[in-house]
């Protein structure tokens, strides 16, 4: 935003502030510093603001077979969508996101490549070729967003340690493969199974850093969405999405979503890695996500699936509208997989609220496109803001749900405007 | 993937795949302050990147909190006796201002 239209918004936010009776919900705001155009500014899109120093650290690179993305960090790769590819409902597979704990990430050869099935509470070990795979099983397929669970940490007041995410650490793609449940059935699966424990190729740095290694309950395992995908929107999966298979649980947030993956196993007893059994992990309660039961502690439980969440893609904080032209807002919505029921729009401040039109129907794990045009206005300041609602009847908070790792923002967007 | 011969081919393969990433990484610079060298140690594992992206926010308990995490849960193969210089240097200079 050039630095013009950073002045005019300090004026409209004095006019607000001073006439609006929005003192309090403007206060909250504390982001006008940030209005300057600064690459990946989450206060731009009309929410609290990334942390100063991960502003600085950004920049657009593009990794082999990528579009330059915003680099949060380079080794382990991170990167994030910027906002312009999420005007559609499917993520273009060059635009995804990138995300990596461990820094060792083979370039994995497909004619190479080979899952191992077994585990203790497998009937018999199994291993499978990509070529198997593919031959041996039904096709399957399912649209759905992979979202990373510290998506938006980056927005967290007070802030948080981690990969201080903005909005783009998620897309939403056409994923194809055969059913994980499917292949379990051919290595049986006994009374007993309580997880499927789930490894991909990568690696540590070092090698007394914990392997990256997650589980899902068996009844996820078993469900007919989640797959081993090996296509992503039509073509293989790229190298960084997980190349030439990846695990993909629908509504479940990214973690479980184990890229290059070559081994599966059913057991009887919960996986007590690091990464379950201390990462990714919520305060018990706080949030109304089924829970994994077998990883239940005390004091706190594993992230499950995703809560529900919107974006406004049209517009940006502090953009002039001119006089007497309807206001596009436009986005898009999604959840943990009960599906969109509903996307209301307010431009005042949210005293009141209409219903957004959706686009198609992708499915219940897809992103769900919604348009909205507010009538044209007087001269003046006015807060955009969306609210989806999923048809599980869940619907995006007003205030932060805080916890310490970071994980669940869902906050409602508020977008500040001047018509001139 | 654990203890595998695929392990060491992955590291030079990933090696070779990111060879621009790697060079844009060497750009990343610590400040110039006393305790950079030990801080240094970081990049065994990770970019510098990390560093700055988490600043400016935390406090001192904060830092050293996430030094003796890299040691204690990621193995990283920093001395004890390092952790104060180490945490010291980066509250300093990637802190939390003390007017916040």
């Amino acid at each position: 935003m050039p630095r013009s239209s950073s002045t005019a918004f300090s004026a409209l936010r004095r006019k607000l502030v001073c006439g609006a009776g929005a003192v309090t919900a403007l206060g909250s705001l504390g982001a006008s510093r940030a209005l300057a155009a600064e690459l990946g500014s989450t206060a731009a899109l009309g929410y609290a603001e990334l942390p100063d120093g991960t502003l600085a650290e950004h920049v657009l690179y593009a990794l082999p077979g990528k579009l330059p993305l915003i680099k949060k960090t380079y080794r382990p790769p991170n990167f994030e969508t910027p906002i312009e590819y999420f005007r559609t409902a499917i993520t273009r597979n060059d635009a995804f996101f990138v995300r990596y704990h461990l820094a060792a990430i083979p370039e994995v050869k497909a004619a190479e490549w080979s899952l191992a099935v077994g585990g203790d509470s497998a009937e018999r070990e199994l291993k499978f070729t990509l070529s198997r795979l593919k031959k041996e099983f039904k096709p399957a397929e399912v649209t759905a967003v992979c979202q990373c669970s510290g998506n938006r940490r980056g927005l967290f007041e007070p802030h948080v340690a981690g990969v201080e995410w903005g909005v783009g650490a998620m897309g939403n793609a056409v994923w194809r493969g055969v059913r994980l449940k499917d292949v379990l059935g051919r290595a049986g699966v006994k009374a007993d199974a309580l997880e499927v424990v789930l490894d991909g190729a990568d690696g540590p740095a070092l090698p007394k850093t914990p392997d990256f290694v997650k589980s899902i309950p068996v009844e996820v395992a078993m469900d007919e969405n989640t797959l081993i995908a090996f296509e992503m929107n039509a073509k293989p999966l790229p190298h960084w999405n997980g190349f030439p298979a990846r695990l993909v649980v629908p509504g479940w947030t990214g973690t479980y979503w184990v890229k290059q993956l070559v081994s599966v196993k059913v057991v009887s007893k919960p996986e007590g890695n690091f990464w379950m059994s201390t990462a990714y992990r919520l305060p018990r309660g706080r949030f109304k996500t089924p829970s994994f039961k077998s990883q239940v502690k005390e004091a706190n439980e594993p992230i499950t699936t995703m809560v529900v969440n919107s974006l406004i893609t049209s517009l940006r904080n502090g953009r002039q509208i001119p006089r007497g032209k309807p206001i596009d807002v436009k986005g898009i919505a999604f959840d943990g997989g009960s599906g969109i029921d509903r996307v209301e729009v307010s431009t005042d401040l949210g005293a009141s609220w209409q219903r957004a039109q959706l686009g198609k129907d992708l499915g219940r794990f897809s992103f769900r496109e919604f348009a909205f045009a507010a009538p044209g206005r007087e001269r003046g300041a006015l807060v955009v803001m969306a609210r989806a609602t999923a048809r599980s009847g869940e619907t995006q908070v007003e205030q932060l749900i805080h916890n310490p790792a970071g994980y669940h923002h869902n906050v409602i967007q508020r977008l500040y405007l001047e018509v001139v | 993937m654990s203890g595998t011969p695929m392990r060491a081919a992955a590291a030079a393969l990933s090696l070779a795949l990111a060879a621009g990433a790697f060079a844009q990484e060497s750009k990343v610079q610590l400040k110039d302050a006393p305790g950079k060298d030990k801080a240094m140690q970081c990049v065994a594992c990770h970019s510098l990147d990390y560093i700055r992206m988490n600043s400016r926010f935390l406090d001192k308990a904060g830092w050293t909190g996430s030094v003796n995490k890299m040691i204690n849960v990621f193995g990283a193969p920093i001395a004890k006796e390092d952790v104060e210089a180490i945490a010291s240097y980066l509250a300093q200079n990637y802190g939390k201002p003390p007017d916040k």
